[in-house]
């Protein structure tokens, strides 16, 4: 459904845009129909940047986007809207998506006019008391409320409500539980995998490991805006084999095990090579003159649906 | 029939949630206890009123020659009159009315260039954003003196309208740079997002997303225009560029000092004018103040 | 006994009455522990840590006392509770990485801190590059600014600046949330390290991930709705929990593992009831799903067993 193909993102800085700075280099991947894929990534990662770019909120620098076969940078006006018909996003802070001056209801409002505006008034009320319940929540007690009156956990399933009034194909869900208490991130979590079976696409995009072995079959790991690892959920997790994945497996706080005695290199503020691989200057297993300092690993299937950006994966450092 | 309606209607008041006081509410509650607010929106209400009620308690017209000359307030003249024997009070109570109409007009046109200008920049970025601020600064540095100057010459008459047109487009860039700052900071909201991918149009974007969470911004931007806009023709009027048919509290200082009312210390004529101007526009500002605490509940004394 | 608090009342004040925010709380920390403050947003954890330290406005002291090592700690008067803060008790407040002074050196934010203390500068310098490097920050951090600095950086310098004069209780509001996972650890590692080498007694450490709590605390607290619901060894917090709250807790946890198509996680149905006038008897009454009728009578925190306090009637109805 939605294919990635070499995207980049490279913003200018500095006086007269002189220096570069790299947010996402060289991304590919895509997401089947009626399928969660999970980005997992850290800050400075580049997920939030790709989710935006899906939504045609940044502009690519470089690469493609295509949609059902339709290449996105090629929408205006009125196929960009046709678009967002079929896309949608929901982010991470509940409360700084409403607008503070009005009602939450004010979103229904917005999609009405600008998608449905031939809709009768009772049909709508109905369209958006199914809507609601489809997402868990109590007509009742929702509509007609500020956003301040409403909880973090409700207001994200009005806006996933929201999106399902345009009956869309795609969703775009970036790290939408992690400000919510973790008793109703759960609620959230198992609402999205319900509409996955429904049909919907959704792209899971956390820092959370754990949620995204919860509800994905398929991930990709991001670091420093390359992919280094992607695959079978499962095979990722059990067997990784990209040394930060590796890193990332040893230091997420689990409640089933213990931190071991690793030693972790801390992360720089600012990558000095930015031709080779982006893990180089924290890498256990790096080729400090060779290949890792020259070139960007690529993409390689090492079994069946499991890819590593990594030319030494196979050296085992004890971890 | 009758009975479905009012079991619905008492369903309905029963379901109505305990609200907060609106934000209009609670602004104009804050408002108008706030000293400084009161303060500054009295004086400047007492000048208004005096321009409504002054000509209906004068018969006479400003430049008629209807008394003796320099001749101290009295019951009869209650504002004195000038070298040439036309009353101060009448002069007075149209000047205002010139005054409030300049800073009007003026600062009206001032507010809605800079608005207009700031959010556009705001709002896209990029080239827009390049464009607009070069014009911006262009406008900010052009000698409008000198402009005046050549106006003046080329145009022999000139009214209030023509003053305040060019009072307008030449104060707007401040307003400009305001806004495009504040709508900078507010377009990347996440809301914002949201309503692009809701398919609306950027203008629709701006007027229904941005400006109203600026409303505080917009409205001190407009007093703060007006009362500029007043401050600047009351010195152009001064130094002999403003209107040549009308009468203005700028003017009135402007021939009391030309007709050597210093000398004379016939200080009713130069007096009053550029106190009321200073009381105004201080006032303004004043008010502009306590609308920042009243906005800004952060400076609000609990 | 390092510190002990009795039945602690800290409220809001609000425009509309006042929010009882902590509720007649008590518990006890012994020396060298390291005990884990746990809850979900609301629960009153924030507040308990900050009224220990800076009791301000809108905070209003109600009723309660807090010792720490044998001494009252006047914590409704915040004149005299300047001898004891950064000395015997010292805060990581939530945002601590982001308040630094960003035209001042690191260097002179802490020779003026020092100095507010009445600590020369000079004299600790030894001590303080030492424990730099405890926490791998080179010495040349001093002479930088703030924002040359990473998120990581700054916490771990911020940890230093906190515990420089060795405080019996430090207490930790949620440190490692804004961090990336190595980092995370890197700190919370850190904290241990602290504690082991005696430079600070006992912690609280206060966050909304229990996991993390799981590898570093000795002990966990968990809140509910500005009451107390359970304190125990953090095994038993995790593993054997009696506390209906935290029992749902601990199962809505997702875990490395765990797929959806394997074992549905289930969420706790309801929200955290408003604190202006909170529900009379057990707080979790509503959304409990063993509620009995003595739950409208306000469950007692008690010790069930050795160090394992519970609140709830159900588990007290053995003992009572």
């Amino acid at each position: 459904m939605l294919k990635l193909d070499k995207i980049s993102k490279i913003y200018k800085t500095g006086t007269f845009g002189g220096k570069l700075l790299p947010a996402v280099v060289d991304v590919s991947f895509d997401v089947g129909d009626g399928e969660i894929v999970s980005l997992i990534g850290e800050s400075g990662s580049g997920k939030s940047t790709i989710g935006k770019m899906i939504l045609d909120l940044i502009t690519i620098t470089s690469g493609k986007i295509i949609f059902n076969g339709v290449d996105i940078s090629t929408l205006k006006r009125g196929t960009l809207k046709n678009y967002y018909r079929n896309v949608q996003g929901v982010f991470q802070d509940p409360f700084s998506s409403y607008n503070p001056i009005s009602k939450a209801d004010r979103i229904f409002r917005i999609i009405r006019q600008e998608f449905f505006p031939k809709v009768k008034e009772s049909e709508w009320d109905e369209k958006i008391n199914s809507s609601l319940r489809d997402v868990g929540l109590n007509p009742d007690q929702v509509l007609n409320k500020f956003p301040h009156q409403l909880s973090g956990g409700q207001l994200q399933r009005f806006l996933i409500a929201r999106a399902l009034l345009l009956d869309i194909k795609f969703l775009v869900a970036d790290e939408i539980i992690s400000m919510l208490d973790a008793s109703t991130r759960v609620d959230v979590l198992n609402l999205l995998v319900e509409l996955k079976s429904r049909g919907l696409s959704i792209l899971f995009i956390t820092h959370d490991l754990s949620l995204g072995y919860y509800i994905s079959e398929r991930a990709i790991i991001l670091y420093r805006g390359c992919v280094v690892e992607m695959g079978s959920t499962q095979k990722i997790y059990y067997n990784p084999l990209h040394p930060y994945t590796k890193m990332l497996m040893a230091s997420v706080p689990r409640l089933d095990r213990k931190w071991g005695e690793i030693e972790v290199e801390l992360k720089a503020e600012h990558l000095e090579n930015t031709r080779g691989c982006g893990y180089y200057d924290r890498c256990p297993v790096v080729d400090r003159a060779g290949s890792c300092f020259k070139n960007r690993p690529p993409l390689v299937e090492v079994e069946h649906d499991h890819f590593v950006a990594c030319s030494h994966y196979k050296e085992e450092k004890p971890l | 029939m009758i009975e479905q309606m009012n079991i619905k209607k008492s369903e309905k008041i029963d379901k109505i949630p305990i609200i907060k006081p609106k934000k209009i509410n609670e602004f104009l509650y804050f408002a108008f206890r706030n000293n400084r607010v009161r303060v500054g929106l009295g004086v400047v209400l007492f000048f208004l009123l005096l321009t409504f009620i002054g000509p209906l308690l004068t018969h006479y017209k400003w430049d008629a020659y209807i008394g003796p000359f320099s001749v101290p307030p009295s019951s009869l003249y209650w504002m004195g009159t000038t070298s040439y024997g036309q009353d101060v009070f009448t002069q007075f109570v149209l000047g205002l009315k010139a005054t409030f109409l300049v800073g009007v007009i003026g600062g009206g046109l001032g507010t809605f260039i800079g608005v207009m200008v700031g959010f556009i920049a705001g709002y896209r970025g990029g080239m827009v954003d390049e464009g607009l601020n070069m014009i911006t600064n262009i406008v900010l540095v052009i000698p409008t003196f000198a402009i005046l100057l050549i106006i003046a010459a080329y145009l022999k008459v000139r009214g209030i309208f023509v003053e305040s047109l060019f009072i307008g487009f030449t104060a707007w860039p401040w307003a400009a740079r305001a806004v495009r700052a504040q709508t900078f900071s507010l377009r990347s909201r996440d809301f914002v997002d949201m309503a692009r991918m809701s398919g609306m149009k950027p203008l629709k974007i701006i007027f229904t997303e941005i400006a109203p969470n600026m409303m505080s911004y917009l409205l001190m931007t407009f007093i703060l225009q007006f009362g500029g806009a007043i401050l600047i023709a009351a010195t152009l009027d001064f130094i002999g560029l403003g209107p040549t048919n009308a009468i203005s509290l700028g003017l009135m200082m402007n021939y009391a000092v030309l007709s050597g009312a210093l000398i004379y210390r016939a200080w009713w004529w130069f007096v009053p004018p550029g106190f009321a101007i200073m009381a105004i526009v201080g006032s303004l500002y004043i008010m502009n103040v306590g609308l920042d605490e009243v906005f800004n509940p952060k400076l609000r004394e609990m | 006994m390092s510190l002990e608090v009795k039945n602690l009342r800290v409220y809001y004040q609000t425009l509309r009455g006042d929010v009882k925010a902590l509720d007649g709380v008590t518990f006890n920390i012994k020396d060298g522990e390291i005990m884990g403050l746990a809850g979900e947003s609301g629960c009153g954890k924030t507040t308990l840590g900050h009224s220990l330290v800076r009791l301000i406005h809108p905070m209003k002291f109600i009723e309660g006392s807090v010792r720490l090592d044998d001494e009252e700690l006047p914590i409704w008067d915040m004149n005299k509770m300047n001898k004891y803060r950064f000395s015997k008790i010292s805060i990581i407040p939530q945002y601590a990485m982001n308040a630094m002074n960003p035209t001042r050196k690191i260097g002179k934010m802490t020779s003026e801190l020092l100095g507010s203390r009445g600590v020369n500068y000079k004299n600790t310098l030894t001590e303080l590059n030492r424990r730099l490097d405890l926490v791998k920050l080179t010495q040349d951090v001093l002479n930088m600014y703030p924002i040359e600095l990473s998120g990581g950086m700054k916490q771990r310098m911020v940890l230093v600046l906190s515990t420089l004069m060795n405080p019996s209780l430090l207490i930790a509001d949620e440190i490692t949330s804004a961090l990336d996972v190595s980092t995370q650890k890197a700190v919370s590692e850190m904290l241990v390290e602290f504690r082991n080498r005696k430079y600070v007694k006992s912690m609280i450490v206060i966050t909304h991930d229990i996991s993390i709590l799981y590898q570093i605390a000795d002990s966990i607290l968990i809140m509910y709705a500005g009451k107390l619901a359970e304190k125990a060894s953090t095994e038993i917090i995790i593993h054997s929990p009696k506390h209906p709250y935290t029992k749902l807790l601990i199962s809505s946890l997702p875990k490395v593992g765990v797929r959806y198509s394997e074992k549905k996680l289930v969420g706790i149905p309801g929200n955290t009831p408003l604190l202006l006038n909170p529900p009379i008897g057990c707080r979790f009454r509503d959304r409990c799903p063993v509620a009995f009728d003595k739950c409208v009578e306000e469950p007692p925190f008690i010790e069930i067993e050795k160090d394992h306090f519970v609140a709830c009637w159900k588990e007290l109805g053995e003992n009572a």
